[in-house]
């Protein structure tokens, strides 16, 4: 395979903000197309490893091409969904206000958002079920609808990537559906999403491509081929046995 | 004095104006420093410029306002970026590195001062109105030189708005953008040692911080839109610089900057309180009539119940077998009996057609909701 046909391709990655390595020796080849689960153990990593794609840290040694080019060329290209928990809702502004903001990346400085952005922002809205809620402020939201504002303001983007970290992590079952069938829809229009997830029983059901972290890379390959008890042993470190029907 | 003064005295005019360019740029630039969680930074920024104040009238040997300034703003830029620097490249958290450059900037400025009351020929009275400020010494070019640095950065804040209401929210998505962050935070961190510096002749080293923080803390009570946020902000500084100079004016021995503050401060006080959104006493009144209602609707579930049991809706029972109800009270009856939810008669209840619908309109949607 070309090294084109990569989402994202991943070499020598090692990454450490004090004295221990977060992330060691990382080589990931994710290949257009995909929806991947991250997996691995709390301090694994998996947040580090999307900070890393998406340049916001800054790596000790390694490299990460996007589409075959340093991400600075491709932020166009990859649309960014952070842990809810990062911001403070508390912020003053309103939901569509907030999905608006996928837009400025496209618009680039100076520039303001117009009627045509409105538009978008309004449709990413009614995709994820919000646009009654689009002048709520944000601080009234409920946990999972401020999950759904966060995957609105990355549709916006219309990236080919998408990197989602434990958008899963505190909303309710509807909400989980709502935005598996959100992601398994982006996927059908052969975009790659790699998410970062927590829930090991719902990765056959979810994705079909998937990769072991644990500060090294255990593995990475298709979910029917590679996600077993062996690999989840690994990484985990005890004796995993997850009731998976395969 | 009278109020015919501040028309027509000029020193007052002066400072009145002075006072109200100050606190809108302040109000202004706060508002982020408020939202970006650095409140202290201003508190920081202040103290670290002392011995800029200091080092420049050693070094020029003349007390020239404006090279004051100019000492002043590079030891705060010194301590600020310092400061970041500690954050990003020790474990130390924000709140340690902070305290840790303002007192040694501080003690360092203090020392300075010290040193030179102790030099020969040195004219040194007059540094230490930096500390606490002295309005009364503004005059005409320092107002311009304020209202200039407001225009700058309102023109730069228009300009980069939507930038920096991003960097705001989501510092990591805005990068992730390919906005350059760095230069964002240079931008209005710049901006913010620069509206401190010049408020340190009217305000002072000791209290400029909360020139920065009170108006913005005031502000956020009363809306939940960022821009009518910022406006606000300033309006209240200017607001505040006004009110502070006319009282301190009005009677002998007020000195400006303190009053000032004191003013801001009864603002944050006011919002915090009356606020109809976010304030107190609303929150308070919000939350009672809430329990009050809940209280009501719970009792006369209780009683739906009751009442369901038997063929007439409207059969009367004895408010004896309320008591062992947790949500009853006498009181409760009287108020369901005001909305004719209720009959009383004597020691006995009964349900009217209207409170029996209403209590199996609220079981049925809390029914539903619970599934």
């Amino acid at each position: 395979m070309k090294e084109k046909n990569y989402a994202i391709k991943i070499d020598d990655l090692t990454v450490a903000y004090n004295y221990k390595p977060v992330l060691w020796d990382i080589d990931l080849k994710i290949p257009e197309g995909v929806l991947m689960a991250i997996v691995g153990p709390n301090g694994a990593g998996k947040s580090t490893l999307i900070k890393s794609i998406l340049n916001i840290i800054k790596p000790i040694a390694g490299t990460v091409k996007v589409f075959g080019k340093p991400y600075k060329q491709q932020v166009d290209k990859v649309a960014y969904v952070p842990q809810k928990g990062s911001v403070d809702w508390d912020f003053p502004t309103i939901a569509l206000d907030v999905v608006m903001m996928g837009t400025y990346g496209s618009l680039g400085w100076i520039k303001r958002p117009g009627q045509k952005e409105k538009k978008q922002a309004l449709e990413a809205l009614e995709k994820v079920g919000m646009l009654a809620f689009k002048d709520r402020q944000i601080s009234q939201l409920s946990g999972g609808q401020q999950q759904r504002i966060f995957l609105a303001r990355a549709l916006v983007q219309n990236a080919s990537i998408y990197l989602m970290d434990e958008p899963f992590q505190g909303v309710d079952a509807t909400t989980e559906k709502a935005i598996i069938n959100i992601l398994k829809e982006l996927r059908h229009a052969g975009k790659t999403l790699i998410v970062v997830h927590h829930d090991l029983q719902t990765v056959p059901k979810y994705f079909d491509w998937v990769t072991f972290l644990n500060v090294k890379g255990i593995a990475s390959g298709p979910v029917r081929d590679i996600f077993n008890d062996d690999n989840l042993t690994k990484t985990y470190g005890i004796n995993y046995k997850v009731a998976v029907n395969k | 004095m009278e109020l015919t003064d501040f028309f027509t005295n000029y020193t007052l005019r002066t400072i009145t104006l002075g006072t109200a360019v100050l606190g809108a740029i302040c109000g202004m630039l706060g508002s982020f420093a408020v939202l970006r969680k650095q409140s202290l930074l201003g508190d920081a920024i202040s103290h670290a410029s002392l011995p800029g104040i200091a080092l420049a009238f050693i070094i020029t040997g003349v007390k020239n306002d404006n090279l004051i300034l100019i000492g002043a703003l590079i030891s705060g830029l010194v301590g600020t970026f310092w400061i970041k620097g500690i954050v990003k490249r020790t474990r130390l958290k924000n709140d340690t590195a902070l305290g840790l450059i303002l007192s040694l900037f501080f003690g360092l400025g203090m020392l300075l001062l010290t040193f030179i009351q102790k030099m020969p020929n040195a004219n040194q009275a007059g540094l230490d109105k930096y500390l606490f400020g002295q309005a009364a010494t503004l005059v005409e070019e320092d107002v311009w030189v304020m209202a200039t640095v407001t225009g700058i950065s309102l023109i730069v804040l228009l300009l980069f708005w939507k930038e920096l209401k991003l960097l705001l929210f989501d510092p990591d998505y805005t990068k992730t953008l390919g906005f350059n962050t760095r230069f964002l935070d240079i931008l209005i961190t710049s901006f913010i040692v620069l509206a401190i510096v010049l408020g340190l002749k009217t305000v002072g080293v000791v209290l400029m911080s909360a020139m920065l923080l009170a108006p913005a803390a005031a502000a956020r009570q009363w809306t939940n839109n960022l821009g009518i946020m910022i406006v606000l902000t300033s309006i209240l500084g200017a607001f505040s610089g006004v009110l502070g100079t006319a009282i301190s004016a009005s009677q002998d021995n007020l000195s400006t900057g303190p009053v000032i503050v004191l003013v801001a401060a009864a603002f944050v006080a006011i919002s915090f309180v009356f606020s109809p959104g976010r304030g107190l006493l609303f929150r308070e009144i919000r939350i009672r009539r809430n329990r009050r209602e809940l209280h009501l609707r719970k009792t006369l579930t209780f009683m739906y119940h009751i009442a369901r049991d038997h063929e007439e809706i409207s059969h009367p029972h004895a408010i004896k077998i309320l008591n062992n109800f947790h949500g009853f009270s006498r009181k409760s009856l009287t108020k369901l009996e005001e909305q004719q939810f209720i009959k009383l008669n004597g020691k006995e209840w009964a349900l009217t057609k209207k409170g029996y619908n209403e209590a199996e309109a609220m079981y049925n949607k809390m029914g539903t909701t619970h599934d």
